[in-house]
């Protein structure tokens, strides 16, 4: 393990998703706009073992494992800001970001990476023993029923997958205790394949984790689900309302209140008792929102890499600045084409 | 006279109708949110937050009107459908048929769907052909907020299973729940007559294959649904001052068609353009040419469709979608024949 080499990996998707985020709030992206800040250490803790053969299903969360994959940036970028020669032709949107040469395929649909890895994973067994196929999805996909479906079989037919949980406690705007019961370790291992947790915000131990799952899943030796927990700084996606009435509740919350209160107050309906209950799960929404951890430095997988890497400044400050300076150029290079 | 935004209309029918019929209820992803102003009313046991699961919760929807609730549940978009179409084709609607007319499944679906704001070929679908495509579904695509709200009434009174499709450019609070309200240098082509209009104090059912004429002409006949009429609408008004008179058919209903307007609208322009969202094959815009070739009409036909993919990068997607310059270029072409 080089954690200097796994640092600059999830700087680099760090740095490379700020930029996103800053021509996103420019209106130079369009759309929705799902970023993976917060869940770097997950993805190069996994995404680092992968070489030439391996596939990759990815969810709507697509840069970070395109990038950490060596997916050119400039592509990336390109494509996200819908130009003709970005990575799809302009044609996915970060979405939908596909490259064949990767075997990489993220998909706009939650669950849908379950039946697509089962498929990368049995040409895997087939076609290139030896190779694996990684899906990466969030827990919420957990209820997704071809999600489930593909746990048990990918145990069924013993293949060479592993399947990549990044858990940051919420689906969409909805906390798994109000969605889901039971545990979901023994949901997996109900289905037969084996099951480990692992704190996503320790890159050396996703790496570890994951070393040793892959390594099993090329020895023909089966399926790993592995459920890492972490924080999107950003929520579901950028401009969600729930972090914006948290961030700025003298503009945001007013203009929700109004209508509430209208609501809650007129004739007919159900009785104050349900309609208390109804307030009651508005605002525990917006609670939950408060609470969760944001953007503290003990919740940062990259703030906590860099951390460890402080006994040697002169380094650590070289490769910041070097990763800085290779964002700009791609961030340059992109726009470049925009305003030609 | 009172005026609503579309999806304010919308949420406005649903309440008088719940505050009528305590059978109905509303679930879907993010509900408590999306609709927390139906939640502070009616409450949690009405209101209801579901798993990302739509096969089980659309085809509880199917079951629970079947033993007697009269449920509405909320897609996140039409698209995500493939996700639980089972549910639609094989249960809702087939059970009429199946039990010899004695037992149907009166669940109202509401998803927004269309294009215009840069979210990429998987969730910008139409889909209101492939729907209507399937015997025994209503699917209802309003335009303005009074139909909006009308035909939301008229969802949930009809016995059967009905598809609403909520067009999120008219559905300012779906622009801006996916990311709008975060930024302000973004602008969409919304239609602002569709967008907020005036309604009625109390809502009636407006009726299910009522089509309903938004323009006069005598040239040349367009027919549409959703934004497509409003494209119509701006494309007829330019064509005017080229001194061509043109009249817009908003179909309301893409299931069941009503054939009989659609019949005397083009019978007397002798044109039909169909202006359609959806994808140009095997869809609306050909079953609309099959319907007045049956009955008989001499007509010359032409259409501006959807006919690919929906590209990502918004030049290529204004494109791709009916626009209004796409509209008057097969106007004109159609009155040269």
């Amino acid at each position: 393990m080089d954690v200097w080499s796994l640092y600059e990996l999830m700087k680099k998707s760090r740095q490379f998703e700020e930029a996103v985020t800053q021509l996103w709030k420019d209106g130079l992206i369009s759309g929705e706009m799902h970023l993976g800040t917060g869940e770097e250490a997950i993805m190069a803790g996994v995404v680092s073992h992968l070489r030439s053969g391996d596939a990759m299903a990815v969810d709507h969360r697509g840069s970070a494992a395109f990038l950490m994959r060596g997916v050119d940036p400039v592509l990336l970028l390109k494509e996200m800001l819908g130009q003709e020669d970005g990575l799809c032709g302009g044609q996915g949107g970060h979405m939908h970001l596909l490259s064949k040469k990767h075997l990489a395929a993220s998909s706009g649909i939650v669950g849908a990476e379950g039946p697509m890895v089962i498929g990368f994973a049995l040409a895997a067994q087939t076609l290139r023993p030896g190779t694996v196929a990684v899906a990466f999805f969030g827990e919420g996909a957990l209820n997704q029923g071809m999600l489930m479906e593909s746990i048990n079989l990918a145990a069924a037919w013993n293949l060479p997958v592993l399947f990549v949980c990044k858990d940051d406690d919420w689906a969409i705007t909805t906390k798994p205790g109000t969605s889901t019961r039971g545990d979901m370790g023994d949901r997996v291992r109900g289905l037969g394949v084996s099951y480990v947790e692992v704190s996503g915000l320790d890159v050396e131990q996703v790496w570890k984790v994951a070393h040793q799952a892959i390594a099993r899943a090329r020895a023909g030796k089966g399926p790993t689900f592995l459920r890492a927990r972490c924080v999107h700084f950003e929520g579901h996606f950028l401009g969600l309302l729930l972090l914006r009435l948290t961030r700025n509740p003298l503009r945001e919350v007013p203009a929700i209140v109004g209508p509430l209160l209208r609501s809650f107050l007129l004739p007919g309906g159900g009785s104050l008792r349900e309609r208390l209950a109804g307030v009651r799960l508005v605002l525990s929404t917006i609670l939950s929102t408060l609470r969760d951890p944001r953007r503290t430095s003990s919740n940062d997988p990259v703030l906590r890499a860099r951390a460890g890497l402080l006994s040697d400044p002169e380094r650590l400050n070289g490769l910041d600045n070097r990763i800085q300076a290779e964002t700009s150029a791609v961030v340059t290079s992109a726009l470049h084409e925009v305003s030609v | 006279m009172k005026t609503m935004y579309f999806s304010e209309a919308i949420d406005d029918a649903l309440a008088q109708a719940m505050k009528e019929d305590n059978r109905i209820l509303v679930y879907g992803e993010d509900v408590p949110l999306l609709r927390r102003n139906l939640l502070v009313r009616f409450g949690p046991k009405r209101v209801r937050g579901t798993p990302i699961s739509e096969s089980a919760f659309l085809g509880a929807g199917v079951g629970a009107a079947m033993a007697g609730l009269r449920p509405v549940v909320e897609l996140y978009m039409v698209d995500f459908l493939g996700v639980a179409m089972d549910a639609l084709l094989n249960h809702a609607a087939k059970l009429d048929v199946f039990s010899g007319g004695r037992w149907t499944a009166p669940v109202v679906v509401r998803a927004p769907c269309g294009g215009g704001y840069g979210d990429g070929g998987q969730h910008e679908q139409s889909l209101w052909g492939w729907l209507a495509h399937i015997p025994g579904l209503v699917v209802l695509v309003p335009a303005t907020p009074a139909d909006a709200g009308g035909l939301m009434s008229a969802a949930l009174h009809h016995d059967g299973p009905v598809i609403f499709l909520e067009h999120k450019l008219l559905s300012e609070s779906f622009l801006e729940f996916l990311g709008s309200g975060g930024r302000s240098t973004v602008e969409y082509d919304v239609p602002r007559e569709g967008a907020r209009g005036p309604v009625p104090n109390h809502w009636e059912p407006l009726p299910i294959g009522k089509a309903v004429m938004r323009r006069e002409g005598n040239d040349l006949t367009l027919v549409s649904v959703g934004v497509g009429v409003h494209r119509a609408l701006e494309a007829a008004a330019r064509l005017e001052s080229e001194g061509i008179s043109t009249s817009v058919l908003d179909l309301r209903t893409v299931a069941p068609l009503d054939k009989e307007s659609l019949g005397n609208a083009v019978a007397h322009t002798g044109r039909l353009l169909v202006v359609d969202e959806d994808y140009e094959n095997f869809g609306l815009s050909g079953e609309l040419a099959a319907v007045i070739l049956e009955v008989g009409i001499p007509f010359k036909y032409a259409r501006v469709c959807t006919q690919a993919t929906i590209p990502y990068a918004r030049n290529l997607e204004d494109q791709t979608l009916p626009n209004v310059e796409r509209i008057q270029s097969a106007a004109r072409s159609l009155l040269q024949q």
